[in-house]
């Protein structure tokens, strides 16, 4: 097929100096910490840093493409993280085999019978039902069979809870249980898009920043499917694990994987970006009335990219869970998975795919480096202190120098949004002639 | 007659405690949206700030609060305003007016204030440690039982003292932002910047005063706010993502941009949600002699889960996004 058009002159083509002297640099970096610290540390770092480079391409999306701005990455991660266990971990003989699957399945009948039933009831005003009324009736119905339905359904999980411990896993290939966590993703994100696309984006901001950890809630409370704090360990990999290949090696494996899937994703992104789909999205990013003048369906395409964006954090997000092994609710934060997340987008450059690679690299790099750091700089000043005013070192040292972290996320989040709104490696704008 | 009072304790204490704190957490909130036009996401770190600031303030000087016969938490509670005041006006001096001045759009200045969420809690964190504390160092809590005098009921209406404060300082703080609105100058050259603020620039308003203006109140507001949760609970540094969530929905929900809008707004969620996880089994019991076998039989009537209770400032922002984006007050659309 033949890309060039009649109407669009491609921009002068330079050798990438910038692209090459940063990832030039992101190399050395990576070389200098295989170096230092050995190469099945370094392997996980890499292998994580893909994971994040997949939901940072997912918020680059978004908020590049779009400059819609989802505050609660969190949310989404934790959602993929969830079915990759569920999908993966073994069957639970101790639930499948009593009679507590068919009362679950009957708590799920009676759950969706009700909201069948309170649809119906919004609809009763096509029947005669004045609206007032028809209100009336669906509010209280939604109401009582709530109660009815959860009070079924404490029972049943109660029983799941003290009988089998909880329902495990499917016993599925470890995929499957990626595809369905950006399905899921996806699905919460089609409904808060519903809801929020049509005003402006700080309703966006505000709604995704609490489902996300309404999310996290129902994670950790929901002992019967998740185990809760009690956490789930270990989860299978989708190549063969450390214990049949050593660390370095797995791990290695793994990155591929990832791996491929970033170049996979990156292809179709830029595909995506280069095409008249992706044109028009940014008409509609940078001048949203004269693209409605155009005729553009400005809320549906915001729904589609939104969507998209969220498939991905869940497919993200389910790499990352299938990797540490290990599913863990609390272990979600915002400040490890929004906000970083936020940084590598935003320092990386924001609606540039390359770029956000590379932020992601770099600034997870820089994350997790920055542990040993911080204690490090702690030490100092606390051995400072002591010798040059005799001041008494707090006993909880460790867990506040990594309060140090959040400040610097939040500096570093100001600072470039001050002094390189663009990031290091700016979406290219292409000036048609 | 037992139930009623439990009721009262229960429902009514508690959701006009939690109400309170939402309205003046709100009103802050909504105040700076009415005249910067985004939605300041550090709000509820300048309130854990100001509670932090009165902790600090207690833990110097313990004894202070003897001399006036209240809490020293409270009698350090102007001072820990002021301070938290002019943290707000140095971090809009050193992170939004820049971005202000370089036209962003508004999206940029939310993003912008949840990097300064992120530093406060950092160093909130760092100074304070993760833990909860009690603001009260050397006082002690007082707890006012009031008998109903009503045959037959034995328990006590039950308010605490930090409770009693709470509500004199909101009806304060309410009335007195009411006469600065309406009848200041200032205020109201305020409501004429949060209408046009082209007009009212042109008019001959000094918005760069306004703007400091606002801060002060936003941030004198918060360290009210702060101080009052962490009084009735304790001080916890990571309070801020919990209230972010109630205090936006208690603004869009009382229409964005309408101080008084966000009071009641305040006071709907804060209601919707002391509600929500109220057991009404217990208010079934008088009635047990008429009602089936199986709605007395489950001990817990209760629509949410205490560990779920964020869920219903979301449904109400949920269901007010759909059906009325204004808001109650008719408020702008942001």
């Amino acid at each position: 097929m033949d890309t060039k058009r009649a109407d669009s002159v491609p921009a002068p083509s330079r050798f990438p100096v910038r692209e090459g002297v940063l990832f030039a640099a992101l190399l050395v970096a990576v070389l200098g910490v295989y170096a230092v610290m050995g190469g099945a540390y370094s392997t996980r770092m890499l292998v994580e840093a893909a994971c994040y480079a997949i939901l940072a391409l997912g918020l680059t999306i978004q908020w590049g493409y779009a400059g819609q701005f989802n505050a609660g990455v969190m949310g989404f991660v934790a959602l993929g993280g969830f079915c990759a266990m569920f999908f993966s971990i073994p069957v639970n003989p101790a639930f499948w085999d009593t009679e507590l699957p068919g009362e679950l399945g009957r708590a799920l009948i009676y759950m969706l019978g009700a909201v069948l039933l309170v649809f119906g009831a919004t609809r009763l005003d096509r029947v005669g039902v004045p609206k007032l009324l028809r209100t009336i009736i669906a509010v209280l119905l939604a109401a009582v069979l709530y109660l009815v339905v959860m009070n079924v359904f404490r029972d049943v999980t109660g029983q799941i809870e003290s009988r089998a411990g909880f329902i495990g896993g499917l016993g599925l290939p470890v995929g499957v249980g990626w595809v369905v966590g950006g399905a899921l993703a996806g699905g919460v994100g089609y409904f808060i898009g519903r809801v929020c696309l049509g005003l402006r984006s700080d309703y966006l901001a505000i709604a995704t920043l609490g489902i996300a950890e309404i999310i996290k809630a129902f994670l950790k409370n929901s002992d019967w499917l998740t185990r809760g704090t009690a956490t789930v360990s270990p989860l299978p990999w989708p190549v063969p694990g450390p214990g049949e290949l050593g660390f370095t090696l797995a791990r290695a494996l793994y990155f591929s994987v990832t791996a491929v899937m970033i170049a996979a994703i990156f292809f179709l992104l830029t595909r995506a970006y280069h095409a008249p789909w992706g044109r028009m999205i940014r008409a509609i990013r940078d001048n949203e009335v004269s693209a409605a003048a155009m005729g553009k369906d400005i809320n549906k395409r915001r729904l589609e990219i939104f969507v998209l964006g969220c498939i991905l954090m869940g497919i993200g997000g389910a790499a990352l869970a299938s990797f540490n092994s290990m599913f863990d609710p609390q272990g979600y934060l915002p400040l490890n998975h929004t906000f970083l997340v936020l940084v590598m987008v935003i320092l990386g450059g924001p609606g540039n795919n390359l770029g956000t690679i590379f932020g992601a690299v770099a600034v997870y790099l820089i994350w997790i480096m920055s542990e040993p750091l911080a204690l490090f700089l702690m030490e100092l000043a606390v051995s400072f202190g002591e010798g040059a005013f005799g001041w008494d070192a707090p006993t909880n040292l460790d867990s506040r120098a990594l309060q140090a972290r959040v400040f610097v996320i939040g500096l570093l989040i100001t600072l470039v949004l001050r002094y390189a709104p663009k990031g290091l490696l700016p979406e290219k704008v292409r000036h048609h002639g | 007659m037992n139930e009623l009072v439990f009721f009262i304790n229960n429902v009514l204490v508690a959701g006009s405690v939690t109400g309170s704190i939402y309205a003046i957490g709100a009103v802050g909130v909504t105040l700076v949206f009415s005249i910067m036009r985004f939605a300041h996401f550090a709000h509820a770190d300048m309130m854990t700030f100001g509670a932090f600031m009165v902790l600090l303030l207690t833990s110097v000087f313990p004894g202070a609060g003897a001399a006036f016969g209240m809490p020293t938490a409270l009698v350090m509670l102007p001072l820990a305003m002021a301070l938290t005041a002019l943290l707000a006006v140095g971090i809009d001096r050193a992170f939004y007016k820049p971005l202000r001045s370089h036209g962003v759009k508004p999206i940029v200045l939310v993003i912008g204030s949840l990097g300064v969420t992120l530093m406060l809690q950092g160093l909130i964190r760092l100074f304070a440690g993760t833990g909860g504390q009690s603001l009260y160092v050397d006082d002690r809590k007082e707890i006012f039982r009031l008998a109903l005098p009503i045959e037959g009921v034995r328990a006590p209406v039950v308010i605490t003292e930090p409770q009693f404060y709470l509500f004199v300082l909101t009806i304060v703080a309410v009335v007195s932002l009411h006469l600065f609105l309406s009848r200041s100058r200032l205020g109201k050259a305020m409501r004429a910047m949060s209408d046009n603020p082209d007009l009212a620039q042109a008019s001959g308003i000094n918005t760069n005063t306004i703007v400091a203006v606002t801060w002060v109140i936003a941030g004198g507001l918060a360290a009210i706010a702060g101080t009052l949760l962490s009084l009735d609970v304790t001080f916890k540094p990571d309070l801020s993502f919990f209230l972010l969530l109630p205090i936006f929905a208690a603004a869009i929900v009382g229409g964005v941009g309408q101080p008084y809008g966000a009071i009641a707004g305040g006071f709907v969620v804060g209601f919707a949600e002391t509600l929500a996880v109220f057991n009404w089994s217990v208010m079934l019991r008088p009635f047990s002699d008429s009602l089936p076998e199986w709605l007395l039989q489950s001990g817990n009537l209760a629509f949410v889960g205490t560990e779920y209770k964020i869920v219903v400032p979301f449904f109400i922002l949920v269901a007010i996004l759909i059906w009325r984006p204004t808001g109650i007050f008719k408020g702008k659309v942001i």
